[in-house]
Order: structure tokens, then C-alpha cells, then sequence
């Protein structure tokens, strides 16, 4: 077949990395392209290379494009000839419509009046492409995540695109939404279109796409035509083979810990709409308990609501930790409690991304390296540098700044912050979400740690295998309700699905958006 | 973003440098300024009667720049400065000159009022999540018409000798009215022995640690440069008629912020609040006592300037203290403060100010006329912080 895409000794440097090295890739005309690899490999830089956000002449290497030699000063250059990349980040404006958004600095305006009839016409022809029945005067906001993904894509397609490069798209999908996008994905390698996906899951590489390459510190590791067993994968990934994705477990399961009764909380935006509806639940020492749902099915509201009624309305319900009723009204009560919330938005809720690993590590326990309010500076150098070892943060030292860490270190900076808190009981929302395999292996190991030195751990997660290989019992939660509940011995991912199927009707058509969980969050 | 590096230069001498650029840059712009000023102005900008003016002269400014860049971090801003100052400064005038109460009473009770003020407007900034520019642009309008209304209109003084001694006085030479002024050279030489002790404890506990970042060459001459400014300005000072009131009050204010913005859990918070808000929060923070804190303080501060500023005017007038709060924002962001909160140090806002003040009195002395003065402290303040954000953008 025809190559669309050769891509030839692309080297690009960054003042002191080469992030990088003699990169080589071509692509075939009709395929979709799986582009693996760790945070750090360089996936993203190779497709800003590809779609001129570094323009040419800031990289060493050739790009030949429908077999001629391109030189992208931007991307408008790339666009043009129908390359369009849709970013990791969604770039939407949430209170505009999904019309503007899509034609958004591509307006179909006569002298600078916008004709909005042929706006949403063309908008709703677009939104009939990728499957979605919403009005184009819909604000965008207003959407779930995989909707907001379907118009990123709508906009995508309102260009001529003949290669289209996804970062990630299904990163904050859920698992309905993320299969829709795939079919669609599919489908348009039916009429044609090449694709490039950068992605870390593994299944859904292997359900869509037709060959990989991976990527390792900037260098090219394979190719494969045709599907290669997932362990191969992980293995040119981590330059290593991983036999187990998930650390070993030897449960020490001992008393119950923490009791919460009829825990029910309202959303403040919809009436008479409960986030967690008498949510009952146990929690044992030793004891990781996973909590699995579709997005939206409250879980995240759980637990936010438990860690200081960080959101909604509360309505009514106690929770006690050994035996004792506990108050948890403000978050540093329930710190006091013995709780730790590490939030599954670690960007914008856990860290102060412009500040250093050693401040932020000590955030939620200041006390704990002051006298009188007086921070002792050594000490807290000490805490940092310990933590750093102890779990592993791969960083220059302890003063690097956050925002320049990898997705899986920062997560650790997340953990070694709440750890130095020493809570008893840690709610993990989404531990390792947009992180690699090696770093997720890392968290798992932690999780397990804990869970031996007597911790007990709530994990949240949308991704069942990780809930299947790594906790002890799974809570099942739909609609706000915990409606099921087993021993991680005994469940499968078919389990858990028909326990929310049958739990009532699903609520994917109602996905809580970003805004209003931020909606809610502001509230309290 | 999933690329992202993880090797960063440390410990060599050129990552230090690049690493820190912003608190060297801002040092060195300072004294590029300085010997500017000094060398074009024939070395009167350096005399111990400019000097004193100087300090006089944006004592002011210093005082609520200290609060001002808390207020800054925490990711707000405080524009009612100036005119909380000129209220306060007026009730001042009125219980002194007016009511004949006694200096100490008033200068509490103007402290009091102060950070009541603060309170007043902080309450709807972190309690009920008003904008701070928009509470405290109230704020400054109403703070402006009561000192129209509490004076009206009219100017009030003079004030008894004691009052006007917090701007325009000098300490006290307890051992002996000969020059130099033995107490001035004691509380000068020996804070410049303190801070260099202080720096030497603490990089000797550093390198027993293993964890020394800067190089020992910067380490020696910031130290020495340092040492070498406050001796010599004691020395120049002491000869002349000794430490200015004023300067005393700066200093201890300067140490005491300096100390809880970098020392402390509080100031530790207040970052955190400016870094990112929700994670603070979610972090056991109590968001809005920090912010509302941040506030009443600020007020108090305000009206510490509205008595250094009605004492050196010798009067309160309605219009003390128009445009200060620009002055007071203008040095926090020259120190490196940054608009959208987390980041700013009170030593650089205090350097800002003297930068400003440095070129307002250079350029009064040189007879360049309030037009190109204006000018250039704006194209200043614009370099400054283009400085910041390409050197942002590089890093």
C-alpha cells in the first residue's frame, strides 16, 4: 500500500533533553496507526512535530507527506493539507454553543457577519457524522465528556481531513462512550480516512487499530503490522518484560474500621436529584475496597462528600471509625478523622503545579513540620527527600517544579502529600489515571504496601481490570446507589456490568459534566 | 501534555543562575539603578541627606507593600489602598487635632480602624466570593468621598511634634548627642551581623545535609554585597543626623513579613490558596480566614501609611495618598509577583518599591519633569514583567 505519512529521522531538541532522537514512522494510506509508549516518550512532541505546533527548521528530519517533502511554519500549514490533530485537553469553550465551537476561528461569515442559518446547518450535519443528537445550539458545557470528545471530533471533521491524530481520546471517556468513539474511529477508516492515535490502553489498541508503533525515551523501539500480543507492547514500552501488571497480594485482613450509614447527598443544581443516595458501606483494616460504576455514577461524590462534604448538598447519614461517630463537616475534620482524599484531577484539585515537590509534599500536614506555626526548613527538605526515595519520585531533586514532572510522578507527589498526612484511611479516586504502565505498576505497589502495613484503602476506578487486580472486595455503585458488593475473588467484569444494568436504567445520557462538578465543588 | 521531561540541570553554576534569574535580576537591576542615579546625578543621589530622603520619602509605599503582595499571592489584589490610608489619616487628624487625644490612643485606634476596614471589604471577598477588584474599587470610592466628608474638603493640621516624629524623626542617641550616633551604628552593623550569621547558619546546616544549591561564590558575594550596603549606609547615616524613625519601622516590618511569608504555615498557606485554590482547600485549608486574614491586615497596614503620610505632610488633606495603590501593586509586580497569585517575595517587593523610588528621586534631582517621570516608571514596570513572562515562557 501507499504510504500518506513517512516521517525520517525527526530529531527535536529541548534546551538540555532530546526529546526526540531519529524517529522513524510511516504510515499507510487508509490504516489507523497506534502510537504507544510511556509519558516521556515522546508521542505528543512527534505529532506537534507532524502538525507544525514546532514549526520547520526547529527539528532535524524530513516529513514527506503524500510522498512530497513538507515544511510546516504552523498549523494552519498542516491543516490545510489535512492533517488535523485533536489534543489530549479538549479545547472547547464551554459556554459557547457546539455550533461556534466547531467553527470556531473558522467562521462561514459573509465580510465578517456570521451567517448562523448555514452555521447550524453545516454543525448538524456534522454532529449526524459522529453520531450525536444534540442541538447545535447546545452549550457545550452543558455535555458530558464523550460528547464534549464526539464535537472535538465534529470539529475535526469540519475541516478536509484526510489524517486525523488523536492524543488520548478516550483518557476521561467512560467505557460506553469509549467504545462509540472506536466504532466511529472505525467506521471512517471505511470511507477512507488515516488515523494516528496516541493511546495507553492496550484493548483498545488492539479492538481498532491496524499497527503500532512504539516509542521509548525518544527513540523508535518497534513496528508491528497487524496486532502483537499485548505483553509484547508493555514489553517495548517499559524496555522490559512485565509478566504481572499487578503486584502480588497477601491480604491481612483484620476489624472493621470504618462504618458509613445511609450517607445520601443531594445535588444542589438539579432538584430533588440525589449524588449518593443511603450509601451503607464497611471498611476493614488491611482491606483495599474498590468502588466500580460508570462515570457519573457518584462514586466521586462519595467520597468528596466524605472527605469534608467537599460537595453537594448533604443531606443525612454517620460514619464511625473504630466505633466512634466521627464529625467529617469540614475537610480538616476529616483529616483529623484519620481520612485522605487523593482526588482523580490531580492538576486542578491535588497540587500546586508551579510550585516544588518539597512544598507541596507537606500541604494537607503543615503541622507536622512546624512548631508554632514556624516551618523548620530542614525538616521539611528531610520529609520531601524521604518520600522521594521511599516511593520512588523520579525528579532532579525535591525543588523541581511540579508542572514539569511526568503525569505518574506527579501522582506520587499526590500520594506522598496525603501519606505524610498519615491518614488511616486513604480514598483513591482514579489513582492512575493518563499515567503509564511502569508508573501504574509503581502506584499498584504502594497501594499494596499500604494495604499490608494496616492502611485500608478505598480505590476508585473506571478501569474494571485495575479494580479486578489490585483491591480485595468491590462495591458496585449505579445512579448514586452502592448496589453490589463481593469479594474481588468472585467478581468478573461481566459481574460488575450486569449488576448496573440491571440496577436500574443507565445514566450515560446524563454524564455529570466537568462544570458541574466544578459547579459543585465552588458551592460548598 | 504527556512529554514532559524530567532531567533539569542541578547544582551547576549556569542552572543556578537560570533557575533564579528573577531574585538575582531584580538585585542587580537595583543597583544598576543605583550607581546609575548616583554616577549622572554627581553622587548627590548618595548623600546622607538623599538617602534619608529616600527612605522618607517611600516609607509609605514599603509599608504596604508588604501586605499588598500577601494580598497579591493569594491570588487578589487591593486597590483601596490609597484612599483607605487618606481616611484613616484624616480620622487621625481629627482625634489629634480636633479631639487633643493623645498620640499612642490614636495611633492604635488608627491601627484598629484600620484593619476594620480591611475586614469590612475582606468579608465579601472571601466570605461571599466578590471579586476583590470589584469590592475593593468600591472600596476605594467610598474611602475617598468619607475623607472628602470627614474633613470637608478642608485640610487639618498641624499635628503636635510627637505625631509628626513617625516620619520625620530620627532615633535617639541614648549614648551621647556626638557623631556618629552610637545606637544608629549599633542596630546597623549589628542587624548586617545578624543577617550574615543567620545566612552562614543556614548554609552550614545545608551542606551537612548535602543539599547546597548555590554556588559558594554567589553565596559569598550577595553576602558580601549585602554587608558591605548596610555598613556603609549606617556609617553615611550615623555621620549625619542617624537612622531614621521610619527606617526602623520598615526594617522590622520587612523581617517580620519576610519571615511569615516564608517561614511560616501561614504564609505557606497563603501560596498554596494563589497556587491553586481548590487543591488548598482540598488540602484542609481554610481558604476564606486565610483570605479575609490577608485583608484586614492589608487594611492595617494602609493605615500605618495614612499616619506615615499625614506626619510627613504634617496634615491631613482630602487628597493624601491618590494613586498609591498603583505605586504599592506597580513595586510588588517589578519584585516579581506574579497576577495570577502563588508566586512573589516580600524582599522583591520591597526591592520594587526602592526601584521606583530610587528613579523617582534620580529623575527629581536631575529635573526631569513629572511627564518623562511617569513615562519611564511605566515602561519600567512593563519591562519588568515582560522580563518574567519570556523568562517563563524559556524555562
Amino acid at each position: 500500500m501507499d504510504p500518506i505519512l513517512e516521517m525520517r529521522g525527526i530529531t527535536k531538541e529541548f534546551p538540555g533533553v532530546k526529546a526526540l532522537d531519529n524517529v522513524n514512522m510511516v504510515v499507510r494510506r487508509g490504516e489507523i496507526r497506534a502510537l504507544c509508549g510511556e509519558n516521556g516518550a515522546g508521542k505528543s512532541t512527534l505529532m506537534k512535530v507532524l502538525s507544525g505546533v514546532y514549526p520547520h527548521g526547529s527539528y532535524d528530519g524530513e516529513i514527506l507527506y503524500n510522498g512530497k517533502p513538507m515544511a510546516f511554519r504552523g498549523i494552519p500549514d498542516s491543516e490545510e493539507l489535512g492533517i488535523v490533530i485533536i489534543h489530549q485537553e479538549l479545547a472547547l469553550v464551554p459556554q459557547m454553543s457546539i455550533a461556534e465551537n466547531i467553527f470556531l476561528g473558522n467562521e462561514i461569515a459573509t465580510r465578517g457577519v456570521i451567517d448562523r442559518h448555514e452555521t447550524n446547518r453545516r454543525t448538524a450535519e456534522l454532529l449526524a457524522k459522529v453520531g450525536l443528537r444534540e442541538s447545535p445550539e447546545t452549550k457545550v458545557g452543558e455535555l458530558g465528556m464523550g460528547k464534549q470528545q464526539l464535537v472535538e471530533i465534529a470539529k475535526a471533521l469540519s475541516k478536509k481531513v484526510d489524517l486525523l491524530i488523536l492524543d488520548e481520546p478516550t483518557s476521561s471517556l467512560n467505557e460506553n462512550d469509549s467504545a462509540a468513539l472506536l466504532r466511529l474511529l472505525a467506521g471512517f477508516r471505511e470511507q477512507g480516512m488515516t488515523a494516528i492515535m496516541i493511546s495507553h490502553k492496550l484493548n483498545e489498541i488492539s479492538q481498532v487499530c491496524d499497527s503500532i508503533t512504539v516509542l521509548r525515551d525518544g527513540a523508535t523501539v518497534s513496528h508491528h503490522n497487524g496486532m502483537v500480543p499485548e505483553s509484547q507492547i508493555i514489553k517495548d514500552m517499559v524496555g522490559r518484560s512485565m509478566n504481572d501488571r499487578y503486584p502480588p497480594r497477601d491480604p491481612k485482613i483484620g476489624e472493621v474500621v470504618m462504618q458509613v450509614r445511609d450517607w445520601t447527598v443531594a445535588d444542589p443544581l438539579r432538584e430533588g436529584r440525589m449524588l449518593v443516595d443511603n450509601a451503607t458501606f464497611e471498611l476493614k483494616r488491611g482491606e483495599v475496597l474498590g468502588i466500580a460504576g460508570l462515570m457519573g455514577a457518584g462514586r466521586t461524590e462519595l467520597a468528596m462528600s466524605l472527605f469534608g462534604r467537599s460537595i453537594g448538598d448533604f443531606r443525612k447519614g454517620s460514619a464511625t471509625i473504630r466505633g466512634k461517630e466521627v464529625d467529617l463537616a469540614t475537610v480538616p475534620k476529616a483529616i483529623k478523622a484519620g481520612l485522605a482524599y487523593v482526588t482523580e484531577d490531580r492538576k486542578s484539585l491535588g497540587l500546586v503545579l508551579e510550585d516544588t515537590i518539597r512544598r507541596n509534599i507537606p500541604l494537607a500536614n503543615l503541622k507536622g513540620i512546624s512548631t508554632r506555626g514556624v516551618i523548620d526548613r530542614h525538616r521539611e527538605g528531610q520529609v520531601a527527600r524521604d518520600y522521594r526515595k521511599q516511593i520512588n519520585i523520579r525528579s532532579s531533586s525535591v525543588d523541581q517544579v511540579m508542572a514539569n514532572l511526568s503525569g505518574g510522578n506527579q501522582q506520587k507527589v499526590v500520594l506522598s502529600k496525603w501519606l505524610f498526612s498519615e491518614p488511616e484511611i486513604l480514598i483513591l479516586d482514579e489513582p492512575t489515571r493518563g499515567i503509564d504502565v511502569g508508573a501504574k505498576y509503581e502506584i499498584y505497589t504502594i497501594i499494596r504496601d499500604l494495604a499490608a502495613a494496616g492502611k485500608s484503602i478505598i480505590v476508585i476506578s473506571s478501569e474494571m481490570p485495575e479494580l479486578l487486580g489490585i483491591t480485595d472486595r468491590i462495591l458496585v455503585m449505579n445512579e448514586g446507589r452502592l448496589v453490589g458488593d463481593m469479594p474481588t475473588a468472585e467478581a468478573t467484569q461481566e459481574r460488575i456490568m450486569s449488576i448496573i444494568i440491571k440496577s436500574g436504567h443507565n445514566l450515560t445520557e446524563e454524564d455529570i459534566t466537568p462544570e458541574e462538578i466544578e459547579a459543585e465543588v465552588a458551592h460548598v | 501534555m504527556s512529554d514532559t521531561t524530567e532531567t533539569r540541570a542541578g547544582g551547576d553554576t549556569f542552572g543556578f543562575i537560570r533557575r533564579n534569574i528573577r531574585e538575582y535580576g531584580i538585585l542587580f537591576a537595583f543597583v544598576v539603578i543605583v550607581l546609575f542615579f548616583s554616577i549622572v546625578t554627581n553622587g548627590k543621589l548618595l548623600a546622607p541627606n538623599n538617602i534619608t530622603n529616600v527612605f522618607l520619602q517611600n516609607g509609605h509605599i514599603v509599608v504596604m507593600a508588604v501586605g499588598m503582595l500577601l494580598i497579591i499571592v493569594a491570588g487578589h489584589i487591593d486597590l483601596s489602598v490609597g484612599s483607605v490610608s487618606a481616611f484613616v489619616g484624616a480620622l487621625a487628624a481629627i482625634m489629634i487635632v480636633k479631639m487633643g487625644l493623645p498620640v499612642l490612643v490614636v495611633v492604635v485606634a488608627s491601627l484598629v480602624f484600620g484593619a476594620l476596614v480591611g475586614a469590612a471589604q475582606g468579608y465579601w471577598i472571601a466570605y461571599w466570593k466578590i471579586p476583590s477588584f470589584i469590592v475593593t474599587l468600591a472600596g476605594m470610592l467610598v474611602f475617598r468621598g468619607l475623607t472628602y466628608a470627614v474633613l470637608q474638603g478642608q485640610s487639618l493640621g498641624p499635628f503636635p511634634k510627637e505625631f509628626q516624629m513617625i516620619s520625620s524623626g530620627f532615633i535617639p542617641d541614648v549614648f551621647g548627642p556626638d557623631k556618629p550616633n552610637t545606637l544608629s551604628l549599633i542596630l546597623g552593623w549589628g542587624a548586617a551581623l545578624i543577617i550574615l550569621w543567620l545566612q552562614v547558619r543556614n548554609r552550614r546546616r545545608e551542606e551537612t545535609l548535602g543539599i547546597v544549591d548555590e554556588p559558594f561564590a554567589f553565596f559569598a558575594i550577595k553576602n558580601a554585597l549585602i554587608l558591605f550596603a548596610l555598613v556603609w549606609m549606617t556609617w553615611i547615616l550615623a555621620n549625619f543626623r542617624g537612622l531614621p524613625n521610619i527606617f526602623i519601622v520598615m526594617a522590622i516590618l520587612v523581617a517580620l513579613y519576610a519571615f511569615i511569608s516564608e517561614r511560616t504555615t501561614l504564609g505557606r498557606r497563603i501560596f498554596a490558596i494563589g497556587g491553586n485554590a481548590k487543591a488548598a482547600k482540598l488540602s484542609g485549608i481554610n481558604s476564606e480566614r486565610i483570605v479575609f486574614f490577608t485583608f484586614v491586615n492589608m487594611g492595617m497596614l494602609a493605615a500605618l501609611a495614612g499616619l506615615i503620610i499625614s506626619a510627613r505632610l504634617n496634615s491631613a488633606t482630602p487628597k493624601a495618598g491618590v494613586g498609591f495603590e498603583l505605586d504599592v501593586i506597580a513595586a510588588v509586580f517589578i519584585g516579581g509577583a506574579s497576577m495570577s497569585g502563588g508566586v512573589g517575595t516580600v524582599i522583591g517587593a520591597v526591592v520594587g518599591a526602592f526601584i521606583m523610588g530610587v528613579m523617582n528621586n534620580g529623575m527629581s534631582i536631575l529635573g526631569i519633569g513629572i511627564d518623562y517621570q511617569l513615562m519611564i516608571k511605566g515602561l519600567v514596570l512593563l519591562a519588568a514583567v515582560i522580563f518574567d513572562v519570556s523568562n517563563k515562557s524559556k524555562s
